[in-house]
């Protein structure tokens, strides 16, 4: 074994640096730019020992070890930010605002890679890896009821803005899952027939990559027109909320950028059965029904799970743009932010989307791990 | 029985099966043996229909299959194939109980079945029943894929290469497992391989491909005695024929009265085997376990070329 696990000694050299770029920033208002505090300056030694601490400990070649070095990291940044904007508005104007600046979120970063590194070499079972993301949530939930950071600028943006929060998360997990789900129930057959036609697999799949390499921005756009037509033109299409802008085209836009994933991952998950496997099936007098319900899908299940996981990360970032055609969802703040220049208001969209991705991740890759055949997770 | 018609099965421009006509009686082993290429597995996956022929019949006592429902088909008649073929995320139990469980069983009784065929394979069912097929070796592997192709006690067992991935001395036992089995159950097997010394091994009949055509079709004896073509001898291959043709017979046949010294031969081992006993003790005579001796002359003279 050796005596120090290289990633801790790369995680121990940047954090190292981290702490001397400005970790909090100080602004007269939420618009102009603000001037940078270095962690020192906060004064709140205990927090900035315990950083230390779990950088040195995070040189530890024990991942256990390693991974309460990164939750340590974690609390002590937490516990520093939510000190230092205590002490920076002490003093300040009414409209003053502070938020984490570069080395917060590069120590934020360091410390969640340290707790992956650890948590990759233990590989944890599926069930305790999903015990885990319900502490790290937890804590997560603890950390935003207390209030210990209502008084960044971002808790700010979000007071003003707290029932719109909500409605965009609602909006935001329609617009991503609900896509999802329809991709699923159109591209699941689509999958099962290609897999059994190889002249419609040859016309499908290139046809649904094509449509993936359409730029988003593009995509969303063309919507617009497309959809608008169909308000115009098709009967009871506007009563049911169909529309040129707004949530339909968003809706739309994403099940189409879900079908190459969904189609193409059913494909090669059935692709993936044993050709004896399939032919002992077969020869046994499984009709062709049996052979999908009862042999093919269950053994192509964790390839097929792992093209659900790729649309369900993908369109919770891809909902985003949704915004920018009225649909919605975390966008909406992301784009109203980039029009004020308010910062915090785009963290505000942001930082849930990509909380919303890791967890979705997680999630799905549990599930992968479950669907995977006992004779393979026994070995 | 199963009459085979003028079957033919043609892929494009090329004729897998050249109208093959043959009778498989009830209760043997017919091989059917030949190159790759030969058209020896088209041939037998269109019994159950897996391939559908461009023309002829198959009838199963009696019945065209051509009318059938080919699912319902295939769930009368026993597939074992090479590389087992084995579903992965089910249990022994489950994987033997397939068919059994197609055709309506009850659960007592598959559980049964399961457990008597894991006894005929020398399988402790206690040990072996929930056990997933990736734990097994590969030879229990290969015998589970036979167990489960015998479970629901079918008229007819096809087997495409069944004993092909296994190593030559596990694959040995198999035969001699699945003699042993088909004696017992006196099922009908049609069995493809490309090794002829399996073929006269097992088969009452053997049947040899070439070119999608059917070559010579007789018992293993006469096909050593007289091969019907250059192409069968060379099946054969010529320099092991008399060893072949004393492996079908037996010690019994040639028991003379005298002694002889050493250990004992039993009445029922080949005569290539009491040669191989012979030539490694050094001795002209055997004695034989039931009485008699067999003698090393005596095993020469049926060895040699027919006149």
């Amino acid at each position: 074994m050796r005596a120090v696990s290289p990633p801790g000694l790369v995680f121990a050299i940047v954090g190292g640096a981290l702490l001397c770029v400005p970790f909090m920033t100080l602004a007269a208002n939420r618009i102009v730019a603000g001037h940078g505090v270095m962690v020192w300056a906060l004064g709140y030694w205990p927090a900035l020992m315990g950083m230390i601490a779990a950088l040195g400990a995070g040189l530890s070649p024990r991942p256990t070890l390693r991974l309460f070095a990164g939750a340590l990291g974690l609390a002590c940044i937490t516990a520093q930010v939510s000190q230092g904007a205590d002490l920076l508005l002490a003093d300040a104007g009414d409209y003053a605002r502070t938020s984490p600046a570069a080395g917060f979120w590069g120590l934020l970063a360091v410390f969640s890679l340290l707790i992956a590194d650890a948590l990759t070499q233990l590989h944890p079972r599926p069930l305790l890896r999903a015990g885990l993301l319900i502490v790290a949530l937890a804590a997560l939930a603890v950390v935003f009821w207390s209030g210990l950071l209502g008084d960044l600028s971002i808790a700010q943006e979000y007071v003003s803005r707290a029932r719109q929060f909500w409605t965009a998360l609602a909006q935001h997990l329609q617009l991503a899952l609900g896509s999802l789900a329809v991709a699923v129930v159109i591209g699941f057959p689509l999958g099962v027939l290609c897999h059994r036609r190889g002249g419609l697999r040859r016309a499908m799949l290139p046809m649904l990559s094509f449509l993936q390499t359409i730029p988003s921005l593009a995509m969303f756009g063309i919507m617009i027109p497309l959809l608008a037509w169909v308000a115009t033109t098709v009967p009871g299409a506007r009563e049911i909320g169909i529309a040129g802008i707004g949530f339909a085209p968003a809706f739309v836009a994403l099940v189409l950028y879900s079908l190459l994933p969904v189609v193409g991952n059913t494909v090669a998950g059935l692709d993936a059965v044993p050709p004896a496997t399939s032919d002992a099936a077969r020869g046994m007098g499984l009709s062709a029904t049996q052979q999908l319900w009862q042999v093919e899908l269950p053994l192509g299940l964790p390839v097929l799970l792992t093209g659900v996981r790729i649309v369900m990360v993908q369109n919770i970032g891809l909902a985003v743009i949704a915004g920018l055609i009225g649909g919605g969802g975390f966008g909406s703040f992301v784009f109203q932010g980039l029009n004020q220049t308010a910062t915090d208001l785009i963290l505000l969209g942001a930082l849930p989307t990509v909380l919303l991705a890791l967890v979705a991740a997680v999630l799905m890759d549990i599930l992968v791990d479950l669907a995977r055949p006992v004779s393979e997770t026994a070995r | 029985m199963i009459e085979i018609d003028q079957l033919t099965k043609r892929f494009g421009e090329t004729t897998a099966v050249d109208s093959v006509s043959m009778t498989v009686e009830t209760g043997t082993i017919t091989v059917i043996v030949g190159t790759s290429g030969s058209g020896k597995s088209t041939l037998m996956r269109m019994i159950n229909r897996l391939e559908e022929p461009t023309s002829g019949q198959v009838r199963i006592n009696g019945e065209a299959t051509g009318t059938m429902t080919p699912h319902l088909l295939r769930r009368r008649i026993g597939y074992a194939i090479q590389g087992h073929g084995l579903f992965p995320h089910h249990t022994v139990a489950r994987n033997i109980g397939a068919v059994p469980r197609l055709l309506g069983w009850p659960k007592a009784q598959i559980a049964e079945r399961v457990d008597e065929l894991l006894t005929l394979f020398s399988m402790a069912p206690d040990a072996f029943r929930d056990r997933y097929p990736g734990d097994l070796s590969g030879g229990q592997q290969q015998r589970v894929g036979v167990a489960r192709a015998l479970a629901s006690r079918p008229d007819v067992m096809l087997m495409d290469e069944p004993f092909g991935a296994l190593d030559p001395i596990i694959r040995h036992r198999a035969q001699e497992d699945l003699a042993r089995i088909q004696r017992q159950l006196g099922s009908t097997i049609i069995l493809v391989t490309h090794d002829m010394e399996e073929a006269i091994r097992l088969g009452d009949r053997v049947a040899v491909m070439d070119k999608g055509k059917l070559v010579q079709y007789a018992r293993p004896s006469e096909i050593i005695a007289n091969p019907a073509s250059t192409f069968v001898r060379e099946m054969l291959g010529d320099e092991d024929r008399p060893l072949r043709q004393l492996s079908l017979m037996h010690v019994s046949d040639l028991i003379e009265a005298g002694d002889a010294d050493g250990v004992a031969i039993d009445a029922d081992a080949s005569l290539r085997e009491a040669l191989s006993a012979c030539l490694w003790s050094g001795r002209d005579a055997l004695p034989v376990a039931q009485g008699g001796r067999i003698t090393l002359d005596a095993i020469r003279a049926q060895a040699e070329q027919p006149a």
